[in-house]
């Protein structure tokens, strides 16, 4: 990437969310898991978008998964950088940056573990790096 | 959102499971109420300009109003529905028929980004299908190019937004998401940048007869593909242009369209869908359209190869490769092969598409490109396309649209019509 940082922008909270924020701050990444049908979503929500049960429980992911998509954007930015959807081992995919790796080396399907960086904010936000 | 018989309560509703595409048979179908052969499409107006710093948009607005009543041969007062979307200024239908003095007995507003116009064809049609209002009128203006609008910038919807705190740190903008689609797609599919070069090139090929277009040079696959990389895999000329300006289009009863002198557009079949991340269940191969388009054909009758002319979404040429495959214009995952070699060219290939040089060559305003697809296929279903890409006796297109973000979440809608 460049040697440049880019300035990662502070996340918009509500109400709703601010308890996965306070989780990252703690280095732990959230995903929404239904204890009605079991199933795991994301971004997490206080009622599941399966079953629509509110018997919703956030709880902490393993921090691995392999990547989806990702583009890297070039111009009309003043630094560089790579947006992705990850998929977790959970099984659900989240949208996020990949970080910290050599130029033209990623791959979908690539492994990639969760690391957290802090928005301009102080904020912490989860994003991924290569295994 | 279902499409088609919100007005038929009590009774299944085919077009409501988004899931399975409505079965054939549904115009005859005497439980549903279709629109198709309802209504008609009687004006059609698209504002010269490129770049207006010195409009307002209401101005844009009213001055498109004006000018697809002209083109109708109607009068303001002959207008009892509105229909507008985001990009009306203000507290929008309020704000817009307060400017302009209309008096409606229907007012729509619905909001699905660069898909909205056709679905207010859409609801236009069931509007006066449903007895609400005679004659439509739906406006689209913006002037993203004279206030710095830009498709590598992240736009924040505010907090209350519930997919905003997710996204916004991650510089989720507009290039770089429809880049996630595409890379995904090579990846699934093997369909290459030449692949997706050969749209934009289609699209020259017809823009250089449209003197208002914004960009009227015949381009190359290889001029595309050595454009400035924006968001891998998609190059600059990959992209759409940032154009101002705006459209509106005229929907009638079918007593008002014989009446008039223009030649009678009949609306056929619609469908409308919207598609998101699926509570995590991302799957990027596909689009709104693989749910529309078989909803808008099953109602019209009709199939994909019957169509002669397509109007097809094109903020990127990506955009088009997803589409065209979830319509069923060819099989999933063969878009790149379908694109290439000229095969969107009007009088070249089998599928003439975006014949005014489409979203990537003449014109996108305010950020939204489905008013124009309906106008270029108005244009080709009354002959009066330029000579040069007109469709011999053009009777059957369809116009399909994507608003939001076929990277996150997005409506697709989509409009089949028929020249009487």
């Amino acid at each position: 990437m460049s040697t440049t940082e880019r300035i990662i922008p502070a996340p918009i909270t509500n109400p709703e969310n601010q308890e996965y924020f306070d989780a990252c701050a703690r280095d732990v990444l959230l995903v929404g898991k239904c204890q009605a049908c079991g199933e795991h979503h994301f971004y997490p929500r206080r009622v599941c978008p399966h079953c629509f049960s509110d018997d919703v429980k956030w709880v902490p992911a393993k921090g691995g998964g392999t990547i989806y998509t990702y583009s890297t954007m070039h111009r009309g930015v003043p630094v560089p950088y790579t947006i992705a959807y990850v998929t977790l081992d959970e099984g659900v995919s989240m949208m996020t940056n990949i970080v910290d790796f050599t130029p033209g080396t990623l791959a979908i399907g690539q492994r990639v573990n969760v690391v957290f960086k802090a928005a301009e904010d102080g904020t912490k936000v989860p994003m991924f790096k290569p295994a | 959102m279902a499409a088609a018989c919100e007005n038929a309560p009590g009774r299944r509703m085919s077009t409501s499971d988004s899931n399975s595409p409505a079965a054939p048979g549904t115009r005859e179908n005497a439980n549903t109420m279709s629109i198709n052969g309802r209504a008609y499409i009687v004006g059609a107006y698209e504002h010269p300009t490129r770049k207006a710093p010195d409009k307002s948009v209401a101005q844009l607005h009213a001055e498109c109003a004006r000018g697809a009543l002209q083109d109708a041969g109607l009068a303001k007062n002959d207008i009892d529905g509105y229909f507008c979307a985001g990009d009306a200024p203000g507290l929008g239908p309020m704000s817009m028929v307060d400017y302009m003095g209309l008096r409606p007995r229907h007012i729509d507003s619905t909001d699905t980004g660069g898909s909205s116009y056709l679905a207010h064809v859409a609801h236009a049609a069931q509007a006066i299908a449903a007895g609400k209002c005679s004659v439509a009128l739906i406006t689209l203006a913006g002037r993203p190019r004279s206030e710095g609008s830009s498709g590598t910038q992240a736009r924040n919807y505010g907090a209350n937004a519930p997919d905003m705190a997710y996204e916004f740190p991650y510089g989720m903008a507009t290039a770089n998401g429809y880049g996630m689609v595409a890379m995904r797609h090579m990846h699934e599919y093997g369909t290459t940048a030449e692949q997706l070069a050969w749209v934009k090139v289609a699209a020259s090929h017809h823009a250089q007869y449209n003197e208002l277009a914004m960009l009227r040079d015949v381009v190359t696959v290889e001029d595309v593909i050595h454009s400035p990389l924006i968001a891998d895999p998609l190059h600059r000329l990959d992209c759409c242009v940032v154009s101002d300006g705006g459209g509106a289009l005229i929907v009638a009863r079918p007593e008002i369209a014989r009446s008039l002198k223009r030649p009678p557009v009949r609306i056929r079949g619609v469908g409308e869908a919207p598609k998101g991340q699926m509570g995590g269940r991302v799957d990027l191969t596909y689009s709104g359209a693989a749910i529309t388009g078989p909803i808008a054909f099953a109602e019209a009758g009709v199939k994909p190869a019957d169509i002669q002319y397509a109007s097809i979404y094109d903020s990127f040429t990506i955009t088009v490769i997803v589409q065209l495959e979830d319509l069923g214009f060819c099989r999933k995952g063969e878009g790149g092969r379908f694109v290439a070699d000229g095969n969107l060219i009007s009088g070249v290939g089998r599928l003439p598409f975006n014949t005014d040089g489409g979203g990537l060559c003449n014109n996108h305003p305010a950020n939204r490109g489905g008013m124009t697809k309906v106008i270029e296929a108005v244009r080709q279903l009354r002959g009066e396309a330029h000579p040069k890409v007109q469709v011999p006796d053009c009777r059957l297109a369809l116009a399909h649209g994507t608003g939001g973000q076929l990277g996150s979440r997005h409506v697709g809608a989509t409009v089949i019509m028929e020249r009487e």
